[in-house]
């Protein structure tokens, strides 16, 4: 069969074309969200669809599970955290068609607000867990996955990491496999239905079942043992599997492809065999402290390091004790950094200008808007998790209420609204909060890539659907007509008044901004501006925007014309009428 | 081609970096190598750094390049060439265009790019090779042909037929601009 480069996240879609997946849900979330995306290649014979949260994507899983189908769910390691509550009963319940939950670990953070390890829902769970070590395994332990997830009738868990979603090796295609289709929907509410008495019951099925998953692990070939040199014995899953075989070739590997539950005898035999015992994974000493629980001294975490990723670089320092190559002397001179900051042009950039200028106190979510804290913005206060904006707004309010009250704003993206932020605003509405919520609608899913939402009126299979009105949304959960304002947030005039109006009211409001992402609307034909030299003054109060397509010109702002989409932001701040459109006179 | 090549590619969101690194490795897995590529997305897209490890060889493990084990540094723009400077071998080959996007603090004058960058990737190493791959974009027809340039120049240093560069230059680019991105890649080709 042909040989291709997949990365991870293609290679994982790949799987569940070729194992039989008829059904897929993911919310986005680096480093998961390309998965979804490719799987929408194969729509034909996949139906896949963005849902609006993670425990929404989980629920939808469950119940095309239930109903027979084989069944992929993705999210990145938070996202599972927003699942956590139907996956812990899912484990009781098992499924009926196989039903694997894909879930992508950040260590190091590349694009995540924690790192945390998330294997520990394995064990949380008594589930099953798989740690591919490339995009070959990627592929293949998705067809396994499902296999085991029939076979103990459980659900599955799929780890990877970014290096394992965002690196791509070379993947040896297969077809699509022929698997029974449901015909019917069976009831079995003892099974299905977790009311206590069914649940009890249900316990001892879980507990029976990690017994025989096990026994399973003693027998798998997902395990696999690399006898060599007797000397160093490692133990290992993931991606650190790679790092090993480039530093320690001679080494005797038991590599875990099935990291939970763990196949004692095995270790216990491997243990004997090799003089010092080592264990190298990421993060949590997640089998470490399962393999000394066994009465088993082992090498880890006493020597690796417990945050970040590794690489071969990493494990060289602290197993061999090899240094780095001597680096060059910089003489002392450090290097600008080069974080990321809004496009030009993107449409919350006036609201944090706003923001930062009317001194408010902002709760902040997750998504491009997040930049609104980098400086010169720096317009952002609080920033916890999706949908914690609108709950914490009210919560400030609440310890500090007459002394904070006009001076806080929560602001949410418009994915992250409908992912999580509706109950909050909700909760503020039935609790007599009176909190202001901006919701930065640019129409997309931006952070992750422009993926649709309820708020974009087309599915990823492509096709057109009722598009989520945001502003009749929070008029019915009873924000009072008058207090829910549309605004133009290139107007820095009209945004700077709603914002004043809206907080000094003693009843909730939202604000709704109504422009969509630059990005999208290529055909966007604004004019450019640029600085009349003669009028600047270099006060410097165009910088305060911090659009990446300003810059400073010996003693006068310059405007890059590449960069510059026209949104006239920085025009409304100039105070000497320097900033003009390319072309006009006077 | 010896046993194994690291290249490392840096540079800033919307060079076109990555589609860089995906021309080398599908050159490369048609060479009857075995390839891996590792890469930060996210959010690289929006003006950040942006670094792509590319393995070449007859068995590749890890993904990833450790600090000093780079054999090309391909940088697209000179400070980040300096930033990952001691990614690359001792005397390593340093392929590097004159190109400097300021950041967005150096824009506004907060904070100085750096001046004497050819100065101090010598101290790591005599290999270096620079070119204005702008330019040279522009002379193909284009300035977004910069990055094809720069794997036109990378290319003298691995062991594949102009011809496999040049059909998988056709593969991946949009059909519209083929013309310009062989002219691109003739040009960094010559720069060696
Ligand atoms: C629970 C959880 N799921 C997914 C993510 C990944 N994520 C970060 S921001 C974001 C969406 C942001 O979209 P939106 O709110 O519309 O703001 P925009 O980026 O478009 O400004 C997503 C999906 C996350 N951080 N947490």
């Amino acid at each position: 069969m042909e040989k291709v480069l997949l990365s991870g996240n293609e290679a994982i879609a790949r799987g569940a074309y070729e194992y039989g997946v008829t059904v897929a849900a993911a919310y986005p979330g680096t480093p998961s969200t390309e998965i979804l995306e490719n799987i929408a290649k194969y729509k034909d014979d996949i139906y896949c669809e963005w849902s609006t949260n993670e425990k929404v994507a989980m629920e939808v899983a469950i119940g095309a599970a239930f109903g027979g189908a084989r069944v992929l769910v993705a999210m990145k390691h938070v996202g599972l955290n927003v699942a956590a509550d139907p996956f812990m009963t899912l484990s009781y319940t098992g499924v009926n068609g196989g039903l694997v939950i894909v879930v992508a670990d950040d260590p190091s953070m590349h694009s995540s607000q924690n790192e945390q390890d998330s294997r520990q829902y394995a064990r949380f769970g008594k589930v099953p867990i798989l740690e591919p070590s490339d995009s070959q395994e990627a592929k293949d332990f998705m067809g396994k996955a499902l296999e085991i997830s029939e076979k103990f009738d459980t659900p599955v868990l799929l780890r990877s990491t970014m290096r394992i979603s965002h690196s791509k090796t070379v993947v040896e295609l297969g077809a699509r496999g022929e698997f029974p289709q449901p015909e019917k929907f069976e009831r079995k509410p003892d099974k299905f239905v977790m009311i206590p008495a069914h649940a009890r019951k249900r316990h001892v099925d879980v507990e029976e079942r990690i017994k025989k998953l096990k026994e399973f692990a003693e027998k798998t070939e997902l395990n696999k043992i690399e006898f060599n040199d007797s000397k160093i014995g490692i133990i290992t899953a993931g991606i650190s599997y790679q790092y090993v075989k480039e530093v320690l070739p001679q080494a005797s590997i038991f590599k875990l492809g099935l990291s939970y539950p763990l196949p004692e005898n095995r270790i216990k035999g491997f243990a004997k065999k090799v003089e010092t015992l080592y264990v190298v994974e990421e993060l949590d000493p997640f089998l470490e402290e399962q393999i000394r629980a066994m009465g088993i001294e082992v090498i880890g975490k006493d020597r690796l390091p417990l945050l970040y990723e590794l690489d071969q670089g990493i494990l060289r320092e602290k197993l061999l004790g090899q240094t780095y190559p001597e680096p060059v002397d910089m003489e002392n001179i450090q290097l600008p950094a080069r974080p990321p900051a809004l496009c030009p042009g993107c449409p919350h950039r006036g609201v944090f200008y706003i923001l930062k200028k009317l001194g408010l106190v902002v709760t902040g979510d997750i998504g491009c808007y997040t930049l609104g804290v980098v400086a010169p913005l720096s317009a952002m206060d609080t920033t916890v998790c999706m949908g914690a904006s609108v709950g914490m707004a009210f919560g400030l309010e609440l310890a500090l209420k007459d002394k904070i009250k006009g001076k806080v704003v929560g602001v949410i993206g418009d994915s992250t609204f409908i992912h999580s932020g509706i109950t909050g605003l909700i909760d503020i509405v039935y609790n007599k909060g009176v909190s202001t919520i901006i919701i930065l609608d640019n129409r997309t899913t931006g952070m992750t890539g422009h993926q649709d939402n309820p708020g974009t009126g087309r599915t990823l299979m492509g096709e057109e659907t009722h598009q989520l009105d945001l502003a009749k949304l929070c008029k019915s959960i009873g924000i009072k007509h008058e207090n829910v304002r549309v605004i133009n947030p290139y107007d820095l005039q009209e945004t700077m008044q709603a914002i004043q109006e809206e907080v000094i009211k003693l009843e909730p409001s939202v604000i709704i901004t109504n422009q969509p992402c630059v990005l999208i609307e290529k055909g966007k034909a604004w004019d450019k501006y640029q600085v009349d030299e003669e009028k600047c003054r270099n006060c410097g109060m165009c910088f305060k925007v911090g659009c990446p397509a300003i810059y400073r010109d010996g003693d006068k702002a310059k405007i890059n014309e590449i960069f510059c989409v026209g949104c006239s932001v920085c025009e409304q701040v100039c105070k000497f009428d320097a900033i003009k459109k390319a072309g006009d006179e006077s | 081609m010896k046993k194994m090549v690291n290249i490392m590619l840096v540079g800033v969101g919307g060079q076109g970096v990555l589609l860089a690194s995906e021309l080398i490795c599908r050159v490369a897995l048609k060479s009857g190598y075995d390839v891996k590529k590792s890469e930060v997305h996210g959010m690289a897209q929006r003006g950040g750094s942006v670094v792509s490890n590319v393995r070449i060889g007859e068995k590749i493990y890890s993904p990833l390049i450790a600090r000093g084990e780079t054999d090309i540094l391909l940088a697209f723009e000179q400070m980040e060439a300096l930033r990952w400077i001691n990614y690359l071998k001792k005397d390593g080959v340093a392929i590097v265009n004159e190109q400097k996007i300021m950041p967005l603090f150096v824009a506004i004058g907060r904070g100085e790019y750096p001046k004497r960058t050819f100065e101090f990737i010598a101290k790591k190493t005599d290999k270096i090779v620079r070119l204005d791959a702008l330019e040279l974009a522009r002379k193909a027809g284009h300035h977004k042909a910069a990055n094809v340039v720069m794997v036109g120049a990378l290319s003298n240093y691995l062991d594949v037929d102009e011809e496999t560069w040049k059909k998988t230059v056709e593969e991946i680019v949009p059909p519209k601009t083929l013309k310009i991105n062989l002219k691109a890649f003739e040009l960094g080709r010559k720069t060696v």
